[in-house]
C-alpha cells in the first residue's frame, strides 16, 4: 500500500545545534538526520555548523571532520572516498549521490543530509540495505555457462565487450535504486532501477549462456515492469550509469522473445 | 532494537522535484483527468440527445467561468499526456535516453503542451468572434 507521508516513529524532530569554534570565518551549515535505536526517540535532525577553511572540498569531508572534532557517534559508512566503493551513499541537498564526490561548493545554503530514501534506518545515516542485496542475489549475479570450461580466457570481441560498458562500472550504491518513487511504493516486489541493470549486464554478457532463464526471472509484472520509465534513477546516478535504459533492453528482448 | 521498529527515511518529503519525475506524476495526473473529461464529455453529447431544456443546461454549466477553468484544464490535460505520450512512444523504441535527450525532451513537452493549449482557445475564441 503506498503511503505518502512517514509512519509515527520515523517523524523528524528537532534537533541540536552544534557550533562552530570561535573565530570560523566561512561557516557553511550542515543538516544532518540522526537516529539512535538505542534511546527509542524519534529521528532528529541536528545542525553541525563547519569552518570551510578547515575542512577538505567534499561533502564526506565534512562528514568526517564533523565525526572526529564535534560528535563522535555521528554515524555513516564510508571507505574509498574516491566514488569506486559505493559506500557513502546518501540524500544531500535533495538527491541522492556520493558523499565523496558530491562537492561542498556545489550546494547552495545548508547542505542537508539524509540517509538513501524509503529504507528503514539502523542509525544515523545507516539504511538497512538488506532488501536490494537480496534482490541483487536473486538475479544471480555471475557467469553462467553449461558448455565446458576452455583452457583459457573466454574471449570476447572488442564489441561484445562494448556491450558491457556502462554497467560493469556500477558501484552497487543503490543511489538510484532508491531515487526511484516506484521502488518506494513497491520496494518489496520491484527489483529496482541497481538491480535490473545488474541482471542486464548478465544478459548482455556474450560469455554467459543463461539470457532465457534470466529474462524468464524478470519477466514479471512487479519485478520488471513497475518501471513506468520515470527516469530519476539515471537522473541521479553518480557514476553518470544509465539504469533506464538498461531496463528498457530488457523490455525490448522480452517483446522480441514472444 | 527489534527490527521492525525501525524507522522509514524521509522520501518524498526530502527528494527534491526532478524534472523526470515530476513530468512522469503530471502524465498519471492527466491521464486520471482525461477519464473525467470523457465522463463530462458523454454528459455533453447525452445532454443533447436528451432535448434541447437540457442541452442549455449543459451549455450554460459549460460556458459558466467555472466550466470553461474545467475545460481550460481538459484541453491542458490532453495536450500533456498526447506530448508525453510520444516521448513514451521514442522510449519504447529505445530512443531518448540519454540525460541530455531526457531533459530536453522533457522541456520540448511542458512548452509543446502550453504552447498548443494557449493556441486551441485562442483559435476557438477567435472562431466564434470573440477575439
Amino acid at each position: 500500500m503506498v503511503e505518502f507521508s512517514l509512519p509515527k516513529n520515523s517523524k523528524v524532530m528537532r534537533g541540536v545545534e552544534h557550533k562552530a569554534a570561535a573565530g570560523a570565518k566561512r561557516i557553511k551549515r550542515f543538516h544532518i538526520y540522526r537516529f539512535d535505536p538505542d534511546t527509542g526517540e524519534n529521528p532528529r535532525l541536528d545542525c553541525f555548523e563547519v569552518d570551510l577553511d578547515a575542512c577538505g572540498p567534499m561533502v564526506l569531508d565534512a562528514l568526517i571532520k564533523i565525526k572526529s572534532e564535534m560528535d563522535s557517534t555521528l554515524t555513516f559508512r564510508r571507505s574509498c572516498r574516491e566514488g569506486v566503493c559505493g559506500s557513502c551513499a546518501f540524500n544531500i541537498d535533495g538527491t541522492n549521490t556520493l558523499a565523496c564526490t558530491k562537492p561542498i561548493k556545489s550546494i547552495r545554503g545548508a547542505v542537508k543530509v539524509y540517509p538513501l530514501p524509503h529504507m528503514p534506518v539502523i542509525k544515523d545515516l545507516v539504511p538497512d540495505l538488506s532488501v536490494p542485496y537480496a534482490q541483487y542475489a536473486s538475479i544471480e549475479p555471475w557467469l553462467k555457462s553449461d558448455t565446458p570450461a576452455p583452457t583459457s580466457e573466454r574471449l570476447q570481441s572488442i564489441e561484445e565487450r562494448r556491450e558491457l560498458d556502462g554497467m560493469w562500472e556500477c558501484i552497487l550504491c543503490f543511489c538510484c535504486q532508491t531515487s526511484c518513487p516506484s521502488y518506494w511504493w513497491n520496494g518489496d516486489r520491484y527489483l529496482g532501477p541497481a538491480v535490473l541493470l545488474q541482471a542486464y549486464r548478465w544478459i548482455a554478457d556474450t560469455r554467459d549462456e543463461a539470457s532465457g532463464e534470466r529474462l524468464d526471472n524478470v519477466d514479471d509484472p512487479f519485478r520488471l515492469y513497475r518501471c513506468h520509465t520515470i527516469m530519476n534513477c539515471t537522473n541521479t546516478c553518480p557514476k553518470h550509469l544509465n539504469p533506464g535504459k538498461a531496463i528498457a533492453e530488457i523490455k525490448h528482448l522480452l517483446l522480441k522473445r514472444k | 532494537m527489534a527490527e521492525d521498529d525501525r524507522p522509514l527515511s524521509p522520501h518524498l518529503q526530502v527528494y527534491r522535484p526532478q524534472i523526470t519525475s515530476v513530468l512522469s506524476i503530471t502524465h498519471r495526473a492527466t491521464g486520471v483527468f482525461l477519464s473525467l473529461a470523457a465522463v463530462m464529455l458523454t454528459y455533453w453529447l447525452a445532454s443533447a440527445a436528451y432535448g434541447p431544456d437540457s442541452f442549455a443546461r449543459a451549455q450554460a454549466a459549460l460556458e459558466s467561468w467555472f466550466g470553461r477553468l474545467i475545460l481550460f484544464g481538459f484541453t491542458f490535460s490532453l495536450f500533456f499526456h498526447m506530448c508525453n505520450g510520444i516521448r513514451h512512444l521514442g522510449w519504447d523504441l529505445g530512443w531518448g535516453f540519454d540525460l541530455v535527450k531526457l531533459r530536453m525532451t522533457g522541456v520540448l513537452v511542458i512548452i509543446s503542451a502550453f504552447g498548443l493549449t494557449v493556441l486551441s482557445w485562442v483559435m476557438a475564441y477567435s472562431h466564434v468572434g470573440k477575439l
